[in-house]
């Protein structure tokens, strides 16, 4: 198939203006020379050509590698687990103050009381635990629960990045099989799926899945299978869009001659589908799953944030957010806590989003850039 | 075009009622009784008995969960509805439309501010950004609107917190006026307005990539069309072209954009509004939600699905208005 699809598109270079047009060669040699000269590049590799020419798709790649990297290998290199507790203990001081009035005068006495907590928790950021000998380093600190700040961030980015995959593949699928039906079949298919579409997109999202949450707590789920019903939940709603873009397309596609020829030959409309219309629809399917995902990730932190998301050992940005809206004293003095964890979430959708874009300049004709 | 029309509202109104079945059922599934859990210690007390409790139920539709007890509840529901009725919130122990039109304001207001903020940036932004492709402000843009949209609200929201109010001190941190604050009206409206520039920050932020991006799309394409071609050949100067030529046909979008943020305008923000501690309908609802207030979940959500219908049905019809070369393909 790959013969038909990809064109053969002679290579001009981007910088320079426009070749002159040589004279006509007399000679069958002086031709050959000429087919030397100009090289030929697959589709594929012109798109690549035209995404690396981009900053912003290569800042975005390297993001996206450092994050894969940071989350999934990450682990291996610090000496913490994502639910150990440090529990070489600190020493804390509490303030307590009392108002007291002696013969009309006001004094408020203040006690400073010490003691040798059994939980490493709060430590700064750069501190190492304090057991002596095996003393291990907090890279940026342990959270109230004494676990390891840095550690629970990368753990935090493999659930985040694991689960977006899984959603965006998922619902990607369904949006390209209802939208190739309905754009294929039209008449009273491609009226009910679009109606189902409408419906969908009248449902207020947030709203449903805290329901949702509410149901699967419960049912008596487990809360830490939850979040994968919560989001394969989240995945039947937001196919729409993927079915919309595939059947526009497959609208436009359909009148095309090469369907005409497919139509012709007797192929199956399944084979017609599947195999001519859904690649032509791929590159704008890659774009939209690209920045589909950076979408999720907010999806997923905004549950975790909501305390919908994976149960409060385990470990997530959204979650590590969220501590801080809790308790004023995480926000105003331990920023090491949930700012790193804020950060990695803008990080990750927006490396999603400078490669989407990318990918969207990369993959259109039109450019000319 | 008249027909159009009505051919459309009749088909809102077909998903809207599927939406509530949906709803309604999805709703009913909830665990949490709140009407049970309310009435929980008078009945361990003895003070009422099952048979009232039942009859409390039975006046919502409630008393019975079986699914042909979830449809005549719904079937209740509904013909209340037509009534004008969206029963009364167990929460608040008010009219469901009532509860939903005394909070709406005070999240359509930040929405309002906020919006008029985002077009007033980001319309001169983009096409600032468009007219000048790939020089400096266009990137800058870009990078700004992207990091803009990357953000989650409530990050955003717990950084402007944690820098102008903890840190600076410059606005309050939460609510949406003094906790005991005397004044004149017009001092409690100062007051509000010191109140919601934050929140009113946060929701800028968040969105205004998107429009500002969108802005810039548009006028790219429209300064590729011949009609721009021909006005620059007239030797109409630059400024013509760009302030009357490209910057009319790019509002076309735009504007019909304007009508589909009508949902979100009206709607509320669960999420910012919880980290801002603002009375706002989201709030509200996201409390009702957490508590299984039925009545007024049902009423929320169906507010947002005919909000979202209304701004899709006004966009597509304003869109065919402005651009005139629109046709209603059958």
């Amino acid at each position: 198939m790959e013969e038909f699809t990809e064109e053969i598109i002679p290579e001009r270079a981007p910088d320079q203006p426009e070749m002159t047009p040589e004279p006509q060669p007399e000679t069958p040699e002086e031709q050959e020379s000429i087919a030397d000269k100009v090289r030929i590049i697959s589709p594929t590799r012109l798109v690549l050509k035209r995404f690396f020419r981009s900053k912003l798709s290569i800042v975005g790649l390297c993001m996206f590698l450092f994050l894969l990297l940071f989350s999934f290998i990450g682990p291996l290199f610090v000496p913490w687990q994502e639910t150990e507790v440090d529990y070489s203990g600190k020493l804390t001081s509490t303030i307590v103050s009392v108002d007291a009035e002696v013969n009309g005068e006001k004094f408020t006495v203040y006690m400073i009381e010490e003691y040798e907590g059994t939980i490493n928790a709060h430590a700064d950021p750069f501190t190492y635990s304090n057991d002596g000998e095996n003393s291990r380093l907090h890279i940026f600190g342990t959270d109230e629960n004494g676990r390891d700040t840095f550690v629970r961030l990368m753990y935090g980015g493999r659930m985040s990045m694991l689960l977006s995959f899984l959603v965006v593949v998922i619902y990607t699928v369904i949006g390209v099989i209802l939208g190739g039906l309905a754009g294929y079949f039209g008449k009273w298919v491609d009226m009910v799926i679009m109606r189902i579409v409408d419906i969908l997109n009248c449902i207020p999202s947030l709203p449903i899945l805290l329901i949702v949450g509410a149901i699967l707590d419960g049912v008596g789920i487990n809360q830490s299978i939850r979040i994968y019903y919560m989001l394969g939940f989240l995945a039947l709603l937001s196919w729409t869009g993927i079915a919309r873009l595939v059947r526009g397309q497959i609208l436009f596609l359909r009148e095309q001659e090469y369907i005409v020829a497919a139509e012709a030959l007797g192929m199956s409309p399944m084979r017609k589908i599947f195999h001519h219309l859904v690649p032509n629809v791929m590159p704008q399917l890659i774009v939209s799953m690209t920045l589909g995902l950076g979408s999720i990730i907010l999806y997923e932190a905004t549950l975790s944030f909501l305390g919908l998301g994976v149960p409060l050992e385990m470990a997530s940005w959204g979650q590590m957010v969220q501590r801080a809206t809790q308790n004023t004293e995480i926000l105003s003095y331990y920023t090491m806590e949930w700012l790193p964890a804020g950060i990695m979430i803008v990080l990750a959708v927006l490396s999603f989003n400078f490669i989407g874009d990318g990918l969207r300049d990369a993959l259109d004709p039109k450019m000319k850039r | 075009m008249v027909k159009y029309i009505i051919k459309r509202v009749l088909y809102s109104a077909l998903i809207l009622l599927v939406v509530s079945m949906l709803l309604y059922l999805l709703i009913r599934c909830l665990p949490i009784d709140y009407v049970e859990n309310k009435f929980l210690a008078q009945v361990n007390a003895g003070t009422i008995t099952p048979e009232e409790l039942y009859r409390i139920k039975s006046l919502y539709g409630l008393e019975d969960s079986s699914f042909v007890g979830i449809c005549r509840g719904y079937w209740k529901w509904l013909t209340a509805v037509f009534r004008g009725d969206l029963g009364t919130s167990f929460l608040y122990n008010l009219p469901v439309t009532e509860v939903i039109s005394e909070h709406m304001w005070i999240s359509f207001g930040i929405a309002l501010a906020a919006f008029i903020l985002q077009y007033v940036i980001a319309i001169p932004l983009g096409i600032k950004a468009a007219t000048h492709q790939y020089g400096v402000v266009d990137y800058t843009t870009t990078v700004l609107a992207m990091i803009g949209i990357s953000f989650p609200s409530f990050f955003i929201a717990i950084l402007l917190i944690k820098v102008f109010s903890i840190d600076l001190g410059w606005f309050p941190m939460q609510g949406i006026q003094d906790a005991n604050f005397a004044g004149t009206p017009l001092e409690l409206f100062g007051n509000q307005l010191w109140h919601i520039i934050l929140p009113m920050l946060a929701i800028t932020i968040v969105s205004i990539g998107g429009l500002m991006r969108h802005t810039r799309t548009n006028t790219l394409e429209v300064l590729n069309q011949d009609y721009i071609r021909t006005a620059r050949a007239k030797g109409l100067s630059e400024r013509t072209v760009i302030y009357k030529h490209v910057f009319r046909n790019t509002m076309v979008p735009i504007v019909t954009m304007m009508a589909g943020v009508i949902p979100s305008l009206f709607g509320g923000m669960m999420i910012l509004e919880q980290v801002f501690a603002l009375p706002g309908i989201g709030q509200i609802a996201y409390q009702a939600l957490r508590q299984g207030d039925i009545p007024f979940i049902m009423g929320y959500n169906m507010f947002i699905a005919v909000l979202t219908v209304i701004g899709t049905l006004l966009s597509d019809i304003t869109y065919m208005i402005v651009d005139p070369r629109i046709k209603i393909s059958k």
